[in-house]
């Protein structure tokens, strides 16, 4: 058992300031459980969303030494206790209070994403596919919707007027999954660039840095997407099959989202 | 008949005015590659406007092959496109190799981080007002990294046959083999592991398929080109500071401040 | 009452796992306007915890799996407490259930032949769980998930209003269900965000609140298994079966101290992991009770050889059903022959390469990892029995999922019955699906049947609904509720556990009777914003009715079987099989028990087993009815 020295952003509406508090920290524990504790003897009301504290929900995603980490898989051991150790919200999401954010920008941005759209004709129960044609998918749908990723990406970290232009790499991330889905059918290539922002991204890689479950978001979703759109938009040997036989069938974004 | 209760919150983004709260050492990795992208780029600049002792039989340096113009050195290349004696034959292919490298996703991401700061490291606020990333020109142009492979593949061919003349001495018998036949061989080798890691490279010969089970060549091609994608950092700078030094020791030999250790 | 968000739907799903979904979907696609209640964010729920699969007997591994052999399995892992109805039903359904997952984008791991890959569990017969990797539960929510996105999408396009038809209320809680006479007229609760009250006016209400593991000190549970729909239902009206059935998952994590009871998933054991104790001696084979020598292996040869050909081998004992593996461990580590952190040694690092590990079992190798420090594939993890599922709940019509008080539904781990005492891994994901669409399309079956005639919910209910959640900020003095819920936690832990007795428990239910008094006047602090310490001072209400009905039942129930072992009455009844405990509340707010005959199973169900087996459970009597059953059918 030791003390360690913690600094938690406390306040609401914007407006707040790092407050300091010594707290208890015993082997093995994390960060959660430190703010647990805090919250036990001498905080009750701080503010801290968590569910399942095994790394499987997603919820108690916040910046740690600002660092963006899930608390609860953040020990305490790994960190420099001889330092106090800043706990702060999410720095691009608007906050609730203390390290509580309003994360609906994520629910907007997956709304707008054609869903799963497979041939009309497979029934229920006859969809064949090969593990080789689903693990690529596969490795984007281990994402636990943590928001970890849009956070730390500074397209819309360091510029809050882009959040309209871009969903963020979880949801380009969303939109490779179903370009790779094996059964699928819509092509949402086009909208992927203009509706979603891809162009944005300049692959600077801080999201798969931070991504708590090691997707690969930009090898394997941001990049390939990028690739699948030059063929779409910047491929004039395309583009010039495209004037000769079959115009591309662009899936839109979903109106009214 | 929805009644606003307590007030609703104010919703902003918390305050915190520190750039960062990050306590470790954020600097030094954008510093290490920004200063190796700057040393490269000065040397390389000045080797390709230098004009001079880019060729020694067998050897010729990467920054000047192929070499395409009439006032190549004697010897050095194909030279059959009109040229003046001024102007360095560099100049006409530089820019493949070099468009290769800029438009690489992962120079990209390199540059941006050190250079541009855009950011300089994940969780620290970039000094940028405004961004539109590559959504517009002159960025926009990233997206032909794809031709810029194609190109590249040609020329990889080129030092690749660069490297095999280099068994020869400078006679033009076969059966020669000194350091700078070694020096090239390397260069080809890494050349081409760079060009086959690239992401435009795994997309084409694969990565842009949907079902992998359809076309089993393929899919095997993909999933060895996935392997070395996963190293294309490391091979993008062993093979940048690479052709750095493969220029240097023929520059050092042609000049004849060294000479060239001969195997057989 | 100026400070009430008033909604009004035509039903309302409180909850947002697996089952809530499902019922929400079934809902809306019915053409009904639904409400999704989420205690948490939408997509959090608990069901993304689970690993192993969803059990489903597609027959993709063993084309001689059927629905007949698998509720044959669940009857036999519920020792034949279950409601048989519900077995059936959820034997028969979950293939489609299955299919239409995979129809709205799921993408689980595939056999060769490109069908649905099925694996190996506990307690069934054949590879039967629909899985992907050892994150099934999260597969299932995200899809689930997704489905009503796309159904919000079609409502975008036609209305204008993606949540013109379905919506979700993330991050609300529901404290009370009102009613008009015996009938639901809607649901009321505070949004987390801003401590707004909510009221939703609603003549169905579907409970899918999950479980009641918060009460327990070691349990792999999440923050919300407070037990709410439990309670809400008791307050409502509405009665509870079974409560004594509590599953101990036998491998949940014991180091470190702070992740003690996180769940380590079956399929460890599944894919070819065995238990060790300090003496490195695979104790299971000394725990194979009698009613399941027959089918598993008395060798470790045999054992091992299962893996590979399990036609001529039988299965390791590390696979019997959990309830089984959790007293086991418990005793090993009694004898003394525990791990140092107090559990037992649970070794996959021996028994296959590091990628296949990696592969197979990728969160589980993260979790250690990360957790503690722990590399599965070199060493042996140390695993102990954590509070993980309750197989009691409200009492409800097989069917349709109706609780006794009209209006009233509830699917998931917070209806009772399908399970009997003890559920089979797997059957938890499958049970979500085909009864949150049941209780979904009996919601949409009693809306019709009313008509126009809606309850309407009382002006003085909402008030007193509104007093008492405001309670605890109007007390003075009271106690911090963080430590009232550590004394339940631990009261509930140390005297209702995995081995229980009739003292013990006496002790339990006067520890409870002292801790509903101080709860009683509990305090909060600050104000109603995002406030922790308010939501558990809320939560603790119900957490310790479901408690009291717990230690109630178990002291009732003088028997050992499934999740209800007593160390007094070790020996599993005949008799007492045929005994559901049926909880109530009466009007002064205290809990009520009685004893309900279980339904008898029907003659072409009870016909699957041999007489050999069903002697182990069932009475003479019933033995003798069986048998005419069987002669019957010959003679026709």
């Amino acid at each position: 058992m030791s003390k360690a020295k913690f600094r938690v952003w406390r306040g609401d509406a914007g407006e707040g300031e790092l407050v300091d508090y010594t707290v208890e920290v015993n082997e093995g524990e994390v960060v959660l459980d430190v703010l647990h504790r805090l919250q036990a003897t001498q905080t009750p009301d701080l503010a801290v969303r968590w569910n399942c504290k095994a790394g499987k929900c997603g919820s108690c995603s916040m910046e740690i030494n600002g660092r963006p980490r899930l608390a609860c898989m953040t020990r305490m051991s790994t960190l420099d206790q001889s330092e106090p150790i800043a706990v702060t919200p999410l720095r691009t999401f608007p906050v609730i209070r203390d390290l509580v954010c309003d994360v609906s920008y994520n629910y907007v941005k997956a709304r707008q994403i054609p869903s799963f759209t497979p041939d009309p004709s497979v029934k229920p129960g006859e969809f064949r596919m090969q593990q080789e044609d689903v693990q690529r998918s596969q490795e984007f749908r281990r994402c636990i919707e943590c928001y970890l990723c849009q956070n730390v990406c500074h397209v819309i970290r360091d510029h809050e007027e882009n959040k309209e232009a871009f969903s963020g790499p979880r949801f380009l991330m969303r939109v490779a999954e179903l370009e790779m889905h094996p059964a699928d059918t819509a092509d949402r290539r086009l909208a992927a660039q203009e509706d979603y922002g891809l162009g944005y991204c300049n692959i600077t890689k801080c999201c798969t840095e931070v991504c708590p479950e090691h997707i690969k978001i930009t090898d394997n979703a941001l990049i390939p997407m990028k690739e699948r759109v030059a063929t779409r938009k910047y491929d004039p040997l395309v583009w010039l099959g495209s004037k000769i036989g079959r115009r591309p069938a662009d899936t839109p974004k979903v109106p009214n989202t | 008949m929805t009644q606003t209760p307590l007030e609703p919150p104010r919703l902003e983004r918390a305050e915190i005015g520190a750039r960062t709260l990050r306590t470790d050492n954020w600097r030094r990795q954008p510093m290490i590659n920004g200063a190796i992208l700057l040393v490269f780029v000065v040397y390389a600049t000045w080797a390709i406007l230098v004009n001079e002792n880019y060729f020694v039989e067998p050897y010729i340096s990467p920054f000047y092959s192929p070499c395409l113009v009439t006032t190549c050195a004697e010897g050095a290349g194909w030279q059959f496109v009109p040229w003046v004696a001024w102007l360095t034959p560099s100049i006409l292919i530089i820019g493949v190799p070099m468009g290769f490298r800029m438009t690489c996703y992962y120079y990209r991401k390199a540059y941006y981080r050190s250079i541009w700061q855009s950011p300089t490291a994940c969780g620290v606020k970039e000094p940028h007002k405004k961004y539109t990333g590559e959504t517009r020109f002159p960025l926009i142009i990233q997206n032909v990294h794809r031709y810029f492979f194609w190109v590249a593949t040609l020329f990889n061919i080129i030092l690749t046959w660069d490297a095999i003349i280099a068994f020869r001495d400078h006679e033009g018998n076969w059966g020669h083999m000194g350091l700078g036949t070694l020096v090239l061989l390397i260069n080809a080798v890494l050349l081409w592991a760079y060009s086959l890691s690239c992401h435009a490279c795994r997309h084409t010969f694969g990565g842009r398929l949907k079902h992998f089970s359809k076309a089993p060549v393929r899919y095997w091609m993909w999933t060895q080109i996935t392997r070395l994608n996963a190293k294309h950092m490391e091979i993008a700078w062993v093979s940048l500071v690479w052709v750095g030094l493969t220029d240097l020791y023929i520059r050092l030999v042609a000049s004849g401040t060294i000479t060239d250790i001969r195997f057989f | 009452m100026s400070d009430i968000q008033r909604h009004s739907y035509d039903v309302v799903v409180i909850g947002a796992g697996g089952a809530g979904l499902r019922a929400a979907i079934e809902a809306r696609q019915q053409g009904k306007r639904t409400a999704i209640i989420s205690k948490s964010l939408f997509g959090k729920a608990h069901t993304v915890m689970a690993e192993g699969g969803a059990a489903a007997s597609m027959g993709n591994a063993n084309p001689n799996d059927n629905w007949q052999v698998h509720f044959r399995d669940t009857i036999r892992g519920g020792k034949f407490m279950n409601n048989p109805r519900m077995a059936e039903l959820h034997a028969v359904e979950a293939p489609d259930r299955v299919y239409e997952l995979e129809a709205w984008g799921a993408l689980f791991d595939r056999t060769k032949d490109g069908k649905i890959s099925q694996r190996n569990f506990g307690g069934h017969e054949y590879p039967r769980l629909a899985h992907v990797g050892d994150r099934t539960g999260l597969e299932m929510i995200r899809t689930l998930q997704q489905r009503v996105v796309q159904l919000q999408q079609a409502d975008a396009e036609e209305h204008g209003d993606p949540e013109a038809m379905i919506k979700v209320f993330a991050e609300t809680t529901i404290t009370e269900l009102l009613k008009d006479g015996e009938k639901i007229a809607g649901a009321f609760g505070y949004i987390r965000e801003t401590g707004a009250f909510v009221l939703f006016e609603t003549p169905a209400v579907v409970l899918a609140t999950g479980g009641i593991g918060k009460s327990f000190k070691v349990t792999s549970n999440s923050w919300e298994y407070t037990g709410d729909g439990h309670a809400l239902a008791l307050r409502a009206g509405g009665t509870l079966l079974n409560m004594e059935f509590v599953q101990f998952h036998p491998t949940g994590m014991v180091w470190p101290p702070s992740v003690k009871g996180i769940l380590v998933t079956e399929s460890v054991r599944g894919d070819g992991g065995v238990l060790r104790n300090s003496e490195g001696k695979r104790f299971m084979f000394d725990y194979v009770p009698d009613v399941f020598r027959k089918q598993y292996a008395e060798t470790e040869e045999e054992a091992d050889g299962w893996y590979a050909d399990p036609e001529n081998n039988r299965r390791p004992p590390e696979l019997l059903p959990r309830d089984e593996v959790a007293r086991s461990i418990n005793s090993e580590v009694k004898a003394g022959r525990g791990s140092p952190a107090g559990g037992v040694f649970l070794d996959i690092s021996t028994r296959m390469p590091a990628e296949e590990i990696i592969r197979r079992l990728p969160s589980m190798h993260h979790q250690f990892k990360e957790l503690a420090d722990v590399d599965i594939t070199k060493e042996p993890m140390e695993v102990g029995p954590t509070c993980h599922y309750v197989m009691g709940g409200v009492e409800v019509d097989a069917d349709t999922g109706a609780a006794l008080v009209p209006g009233l539904f509830a699917a998931g781990e917070v209806a009772g019955g399908m399970h009997g005492s003890n559920r089979l891994g797997g059957n938890s994901l499958s049970d979500l699906l085909v009864f949150g669409r049941r209780a979904g399309l009996g919601a949409v079956e009693y809306l019709d049947s009313l008509g126009d005639a809606r309850p309407a919910v009382a002006d003085a209910d909402l008030e007193s609904a509104q007093a008492e959640a405001l309670a605890p900020f109007e007390r003075e003095t009271g106690e911090n509720p963080y430590a009232l819920h550590q004394e339940l936690q631990q009261t509930m832990n140390d005297l209702v556990g995995i081995i229980r007795k009739a003292s013990e428990m006496e002790q339990a239910l006067e520890a409870l009777a002292k801790l509903k008094e101080r709860v009683a006047s509990v305090t909060a602090e600050g104000g109603r914003a995002y406030n922790p310490g308010w939501h558990l001072a809320l939560d603790l209400r119900n957490m310790l009715i479901v408690s009291e009905c717990i230690a109630k039942a178990a002291l009732e129930r003088e028997e050992s079987r499934g999740g209800h072992t007593r160390d007094d009455y070790p020996e599993m009844s005949a008799e007492w099989r045929k005994v559901n405990l049926v909880l109530g509340m009466n009007d002064k707010g205290a809990v009520t028990l009685r004893r309900q005959d279980l339904d008898t199973m029907r003659g072409d169900l009870v016909t699957l087993f041999e007489d050999d087996e069903l002697k182990k459970y069932l009475t003479d009597e019933e033995q003798s009815a069986v048998q005419r059953i069987r002669e019957t059918e010959k003679g026709e």
